[in-house]
């Protein structure tokens, strides 16, 4: 008798246990058990300078992906694959913009939706990007000048 | 001449003792170790042996565990509130506990607090086992002590640690919440948003890592203390064994603490 309640306690600990353990992988630590209700896209950029692989991607505000990784192309451009959830159809004229969250926050991306140009089919590129804005280079343009020429 | 050189030397020999005396407790840690995380899966398993240290290990710590996370969350909560909102970042409350938490104090305290209520037991267990020459006794019945005694100390602990420290995450978390959100009026949706951005996978396996590396530091210590508590120079009986306990939860402790530190920069 004894042995059974000291083993009922101990499959209460584990399953507890198993419980936190998962709530921490799958819910804090994004742990993806069912990665199939996503498709992949890639999108060309000149510069993502801040952005990290894990990133959210926005649309209208909602997050509706990742940054899966970042590569660099031959001809010294950066790729950028995106897990889009499956629901959020886009056309190929959307436009990819890295974006800051607040001043000094973390670099996303925000995908703002075309409307004429033909569905994109996964794995497809978007190659209307706009590239990161760096704080310090505007600061300097306005410190030092070069915001708009002057003509006299 | 002789005396003269016999005063020089006293204290080089001194220092060679002692390293002497050092390697050969290490290397007899390391063989005693090794011989009981092979007994950890020799067969036939002890499983009601290995169920009995979870109860012990595991279920009874539980209510310390939770009380603990609880209180180090919230006092996590309180001063990085105060922190964070002289720079109008009282935003980042969530990110900054759950970081702190999963990372490190996590596995960190809960291995201190198991070190505290069963290594300490472990080790005085052990200890009178020996001097009451029960584990001689069992060596005379061809019944390995190691494998009787510290292959299910080390298997539950294996289990127990990982298992206690994702207790104690979840409720820290939830402790940095009543006071942040509940008590100090941080935004909920901002809290728990800046958690989910800011934990990556790696964070959280990283804990887990070190709560199984600290979980076969503590019971291997704690183990060794007591098993060889009979060689102990400085006390006999009763005192050795007060002596290897006490030395059991400072070596423990001191080792947990270094150890985080070495695989902190392997992690990161």
């Amino acid at each position: 008798m004894k042995n059974r309640s000291v083993e009922l306690a101990v499959g209460l600990f584990v399953m507890a246990g198993l419980l936190c353990a998962a709530y921490l992988t799958v819910k804090l630590g994004k742990l993806e058990v069912l990665s199939g209700d996503t498709y992949a896209i890639k999108a060309r950029f000149i510069d993502v300078t801040g952005l990290k692989e894990g990133a959210g991607v926005e649309l209208a505000g909602v997050r509706v992906g990742r940054v899966e990784a970042i590569t660099l192309t031959p001809d010294k451009r950066a790729v950028v694959t995106m897990n889009i959830q499956k629901g959020v159809k886009l056309s190929e004229d959307a436009i990819v913009s890295v974006k800051t969250s607040g001043l000094i926050g973390d670099k996303y991306l925000k995908i703002t939706p075309g409307g004429a140009g033909d569905p994109l089919p996964p794995g497809g590129l978007l190659t209307d990007t706009e590239s990161s804005v760096d704080i310090q280079e505007l600061i300097g343009k306005y410190v030092f000048g070069g915001v708009k020429e002057e003509k006299k | 001449m002789n005396a003269a050189s016999d005063f020089l030397l006293a204290p080089i020999t001194k220092l060679g003792r002692t390293a002497i005396g050092l390697t050969l407790g290490l290397g007899s840690y390391s063989v005693f170790t090794l011989r009981g995380l092979g007994h950890m899966v020799s067969l036939p398993l002890q499983w009601a042996k290995m169920v009995q240290q979870v109860y012990f290990i595991g279920v009874k710590s539980v209510s310390v565990i939770a009380l603990i996370g609880l209180f180090t969350g919230m006092v996590l909560g309180l001063q990085g509130y105060y922190t964070l909102v002289k720079f109008g970042a009282e935003g980042l409350l969530g990110a900054a506990v759950a970081l702190s938490v999963i990372r490190e104090l996590g596995p960190v305290l809960t291995a201190i607090m198991i070190t505290g209520r069963a290594g300490s037991s472990m080790a005085a267990e052990l200890g009178i086992m020996r001097i009451s020459e029960q584990i001689d006794a069992l060596d005379a019945m061809d019944v390995s002590p190691v494998r009787y005694l510290v292959g299910p100390r080390l298997a539950a602990s294996l289990v127990c640690f990982p298992l206690l420290t994702a207790m104690f995450d979840v409720i820290a978390v939830w402790g940095g919440y009543l006071t942040g959100v509940l008590m100090l009026g941080v935004s909920p949706g901002i809290y728990w948003a800046r958690i989910y951005d800011s934990v990556a996978m790696q964070d959280v396996s990283g804990g887990f890592v070190k709560s199984l590396v600290f979980a076969v530091l503590v019971a291997s210590v704690c183990c060794y203390e007591g098993y060889y508590t009979h060689r102990r120079p400085g006390g006999f009986g009763a005192k050795g064994v007060g002596l290897s306990t006490t030395s059991a939860v400072v070596t423990s402790c001191v080792s947990i603490l270094a150890s985080d530190y070495a695989l902190t920069s392997f992690l990161l």
